[in-house]
This record gives C-alpha cells, sequence and structure tokens, in this order.
C-alpha cells in the first residue's frame, strides 16, 4: 500500500527525528578539546561527570522529586479520570475539564512564574513554604497529574462498564469492585502514566527554574547553565546515558504491555472455549 | 424488612455520594489551589502598586472610604512600547510558521504511518514517541552541535569542498525554526496519526470507484475526515510554542523574539515582578482563542490517544 514516496517520506523523517541524537552520542566519545571535531574514542566525559559533584548531586535530586511527582500524578490523575469518565454531571464540569486539559499546552513560563508567585505569596502570609523541593514538586505534580489523567481517561473510556456492573449485581460492595475489577484493567495504563510523568519530570527545566531555591538545582538546570554558555562534552555524556535509560525503559515497557496483551488474548479464548463447550454439553 | 432495605439503600448512596464528593474533590481543589490561585495571584501583581518588591493591596480602607487602586501602567506600557509590539509580532509569526511546517512534514508522515502493514504500525508508533520520550532540553542543545559555525554542517560541507567559509546558521530565525519543527514534529505526528489510523477506508475505496483520482480522493474524503486530528496536533504545536522559553535561549539569537523569553528576563534579570506578571497576564490573552478550541476539541473526542 506504501508507495515509494511514501517510504522515501518516512525515511527522511525518521532521520530527522534521530540524527541531532545520534551525534549527541557519538560526540560524547570523543577525544578532542574541539567538542565538533573528531579526535579519536575516548570514555573520559563519563568519568569527568561521575566525579562532578555538582551533576550527581543534581541528578539524585532530580530522581527524588520524579519519584514523588509521578506518583502524586497518577493517584491524583487516577481520581480526575474516574471524576470525568464516570460522572457525567456535577457541578462545574466544564471548568474542570478545562482544568485537566490547560496544564497540557500552557507555556511552562506562565504556570512556573504563577506558582512562584503564588508560594511567595504564601510564605509572607503563613511563613510556609520555602523554596526547595517541595514546591518543585508541586509544580511538576500540576503539570503531571493532567498527563496522567489524560492516559487513565482513555484506557477507562475503552473499559467495559458490564463487568463492573456484573460485580455489582453479584453483591460486591463498590470498594471491592474498583480494586477487584477496574485497578487490573487499568493498571496498564497508570504504569504507562507513571513513566511518562516520571520523565516529564526529570527533564522539566523552565518551571523548575522558577520554583527552585538555593541549594535545591535539578539536572536539568545544571545542563541548561552549560548549554548556554556552549558547546560542553559533559552534557553529551549526561544525554548519552539518558538516551541509553529511556531506550531500555521504553523497550523493556512496551515488551511487557504486548506480552500482557497477548496472554489477555489467550486467557479470554480459552474462557470462551471452556464457556462454549458448557453450552455444549447442556 | 422494607424498612431495613430502605435503610441499606439510603446508606448505599450516602457511601457513594461521599465516594463521588471524594474523587471529584481532592483533584479540583489540587488543581483549584496550584492553578487557578497562581493565576489570580498574578493577575492581582500586574495591577498591583509597587513599593520595591512588596506589593500594595489593591483594596484600602481609608476615612471611611474603601479604595480601590488598580494601576495599568504595566499594560500601558505593554501595548505601546515598540519593542514588546514586535515581541508579540514575531512570537506569533514563529508560532505559526513552526505550526504549518510541522503541519506539511507531519501530514503525510501520520498518512504514510497508518497506510502502512499492520504489523510495523506499532514499531513505527515507538519510534516516534521514542525521541519525545528522550530529554527535550538535550534534543534541543543537539542541534548546537549540528548548527554552530564550526559543527557537524558546516564541517561536513568544507570537508565536501561545497563552501570554503562556514555559513552562518546558529542563532538566526533559521536554527530556532529548526529547532522548533523538530521539538515539536512528535506532537503534530502523534494526533493525527490516531486519527488517520482509525478511518474507514471503504470511504475511500466508494470514492475511487465513484470515479475520484487518488488526488481527488485525497483532498475530498481523508483531509476533511481528520480534520480534528489537525485541529489538536495544531493546537498542541501552536500554543506551547508561542511561550516557548528554552528554544529562544538555546538556538536563537537578537532577531528572534519570543514572549516566553522576555518573560523569563524581565523576571530573572530585571527583578521586576509586576511587568513578568503582565508580560504572562498578556501571553494567556494571545493564547486564549486556542486554549479554548483545544479544550472544546479534547471534549468532544475524550482526548489525545497515543500520547
Amino acid at each position: 500500500m506504501t508507495s515509494r514516496f511514501g517510504k522515501a517520506w518516512l525515511i527522511a523523517g525518521y532521520i530527522f527525528l534521530y540524527l541531532p541524537i545520534l551525534t549527541l552520542i557519538v560526540f560524547s566519545f570523543n577525544d578532542s578539546k574541539m567538542v565538533t571535531l573528531w579526535g579519536g574514542f575516548t570514555f573520559k566525559w563519563y568519568g569527568v561527570i561521575a566525579n562532578d559533584t555538582e551533576v550527581v548531586d543534581a541528578f539524585i535530586l532530580s530522581l527524588k522529586v520524579a519519584l514523588m511527582s509521578a506518583s502524586a500524578s497518577v493517584l491524583l490523575g487516577t481520581l480526575a479520570a474516574f471524576a470525568m469518565v464516570r460522572y457525567k454531571n456535577f457541578w462545574g464540569r466544564t471548568a474542570f475539564a478545562a482544568h485537566i486539559n490547560a496544564p497540557l499546552v500552557v507555556p511552562e513560563v506562565i504556570t512556573g512564574l504563577s506558582l512562584l508567585l503564588f508560594f511567595v505569596l504564601c510564605e509572607r502570609l503563613f511563613g510556609w513554604p520555602d523554596r526547595g523541593i517541595l514546591t518543585i514538586w508541586a509544580g511538576h505534580t500540576s503539570v503531571g497529574m493532567a498527563y496522567a489523567a489524560v492516559v487513565i481517561q482513555s484506557r477507562l473510556l475503552e473499559m467495559d462498564k458490564s463487568l463492573e456492573e456484573a460485580a455489582m449485581d453479584l453483591g460486591s460492595k463498590p470498594f471491592q469492585v474498583f480494586y477487584l475489577i477496574t485497578l487490573p484493567m487499568i493498571a496498564q495504563s497508570m504504569l504507562a502514566a507513571w513513566l511518562l510523568t516520571f520523565t516529564l519530570s526529570l527533564d522539566d527545566v523552565v518551571s523548575t527554574a522558577f520554583l527552585s531555591g538555593p541549594g535545591s538545582t535539578t539536572l536539568p538546570i545544571v545542563i541548561l547553565s552549560r548549554a548556554r554558555l556552549g558547546l560542553n562534552p559533559t552534557v553529551n555524556a549526561i544525554a548519552t546515558i539518558t538516551v541509553a535509560v529511556v531506550s531500555i525503559g521504553v523497550f523493556a515497557g512496551s515488551l511487557w504491555l504486548s506480552r500482557q496483551e497477548t496472554r489477555r488474548a489467550a486467557e479470554q479464548a480459552a474462557a470462551y472455549r471452556e464457556g462454549m463447550g458448557l453450552a455444549v454439553a447442556a | 424488612m422494607s424498612i431495613s432495605n430502605q435503610a441499606k439503600g439510603v446508606r448505599r448512596a450516602l457511601t457513594r455520594n461521599w465516594g463521588r464528593r471524594t474523587v471529584i474533590g481532592i483533584p479540583y481543589l489540587f488543581l483549584i489551589l496550584l492553578f487557578t490561585v497562581p493565576f489570580l495571584v498574578v493577575l492581582k501583581i500586574s495591577v498591583s502598586e509597587t513599593e520595591g518588591i512588596r506589593f500594595q493591596d489593591l483594596m484600602s480602607y481609608a476615612d471611611g472610604v474603601v479604595q480601590l487602586k488598580i494601576k495599568l501602567s504595566n499594560f500601558i506600557f505593554l501595548s505601546t512600547d515598540s519593542l514588546y509590539v514586535q515581541t508579540y509580532g514575531s512570537s506569533i509569526k514563529f508560532a505559526t510558521f513552526n505550526t504549518l511546517i510541522c503541519l506539511a512534514i507531519g501530514y503525510p508522515f501520520a498518512y504514510f504511518m497508518a497506510r502502512s502493514p499492520a504489523n510495523i504500525r506499532p514499531a513505527l508508533l515507538m519510534l516516534v514517541s521514542l525521541p519525545f520520550w528522550t530529554s527535550y532540553l538535550l534534543r534541543v542543545y543537539a542541534w548546537k552541535g549540528l548548527l554552530d559555525d564550526h559543527g557537524v554542517f558546516n564541517n561536513l560541507l568544507i570537508w565536501l569542498h561545497l563552501i570554503d567559509e562556514p555559513i552562518k546558521m546558529m542563532h538566526t530565525g533559521f536554527s530556532m525554526t529548526i529547532g522548533m519543527v523538530y521539538a515539536y514534529l512528535p506532537f503534530m505526528i502523534l494526533p493525527l496519526y490516531a486519527n488517520l489510523v482509525k478511518m474507514d477506508l471503504r470511504l475511500i475505496e466508494a470514492a475511487k470507484d465513484l470515479g475520484a483520482t487518488p488526488w481527488k480522493t485525497f483532498w475530498l474524503v481523508t483531509v476533511p475526515l481528520s480534520k480534528s486530528g489537525i485541529i489538536a496536533g495544531s493546537m498542541l504545536v501552536f500554543i506551547p510554542s508561542m511561550g516557548e522559553y528554552v528554544i529562544p535561549e538555546l538556538l536563537g539569537g537578537p532577531s528572534t523574539l519570543m514572549i516566553g523569553r522576555v518573560l523569563w528576563d524581565e523576571f530573572f534579570s530585571n527583578n521586576d515582578w509586576a511587568m513578568a506578571s503582565a508580560v504572562a497576564v498578556t501571553m494567556v490573552g494571545l493564547i486564549l482563542v486556542p486554549l479554548a478550541i483545544f479544550n472544546k476539541y479534547q471534549a468532544d473526542t475524550g482526548g489525545v490517544r497515543g500520547v
């Protein structure tokens, strides 16, 4: 079906998407003072960043923030997705929907600035919170929960409601229905949402710049401050490690998801055959 | 018996109501507290009198009269200062360019993806979303190495003897546009693909049977049917690129004025919080209409699938 032109277009598109990433990786092994001239193969930049306390500390902080905000985003996003899909009319539903959609596209300079000024106001009124890990977490979570809600919402919309109704009819309490039927069915999308919000948080630079205080520098802030000054081989080394970790994570994740999918299909087929057998016997 | 049943029913209704309130209330409260209220603070600060970094209350009570002071000088300055007016124009220009180029590259791309054999589609989709999972900051930084005066492209062209002197590509409108297109292309492709892959191919066959040429079928059947994907993708590209900071900072130059970068500088370099707030309010005004379109689309279709 795909014409020769179509194939060429796709290949050119993928080259465009991957060429910059590949050059980043190649030049992280470059043994030369000139960042873009090849001077032989080396691992030295990896040694440099491993001993760079600024990078290591920032990375640890980034991980902490990402773990906290991804978990909170999935919890809040699941609630928000349920509210949107299961309750078709409640007071302020339109406003609620707008609140979930807006953070997906509103420029981060706006959300960063407004959250910061809000926290400054709070600090003046109540003496709390200081700028640091907590304020960064709040900023990442308010955006992350919107992403999590969108991902989980689309799964909930596809889900067959009759299973939950059957469980209700058989006398399960709402909490049991959620725990035994709904949760296993949306678990995959919750995992996908967690991974997405985790990487978004790990990568966020603009709102973090507004919300971080002295002594709470995340990895993207360090990268931005170095990248501003020009090309820097340590940034390439950081990039290569990130790309490697993310690729392995996404590959493993999607492999696991497709395995689950095949297993579920097989189980469904088995259950169907059994059902047919019973029907024939009767 | 019937009374106890009734009591059970009432209790169940009550617990359900309680559950419903929790499910809606917690995320709602969180979003209002961390999204709406902060924006109201920005709105207030943009029209407040300032003394140093202290903001005066909008309402004051003196001599038995309640006074409301609103300062509009920030906004008057923003709408008359030629640098600011130029910045809005250039932000809209770059965001529009970016959207159109992403659409021109992304539509055929998503179309060919959706018409590929079903068994390779998941791999094609993963290859589009993989860069999306990799750090955006680092992907933008990568173009610095490619487009620099002593960068990969210039070195290659010189080595091939196609040019003698490096071409100036960095810190121009060219480098910024290429960076924006690169960063936002997946946002255009994903909703378009989700739309095109679901399309009923029998409609296209019907058009062919009725004698339409492939070109005519594409413009009269495929494109109109994918309208919602086009709108979603365009809004997902246009709105955030209006307020882009990282790309103009790393790849832009003096000629590529962007409103997001101006806001950043007002805040971090000039320490003018009131002016930064006024810029933020103006920016929201500029993206309000696209935001409403995006919101309506999301409500109609239940969200962007495949992201």
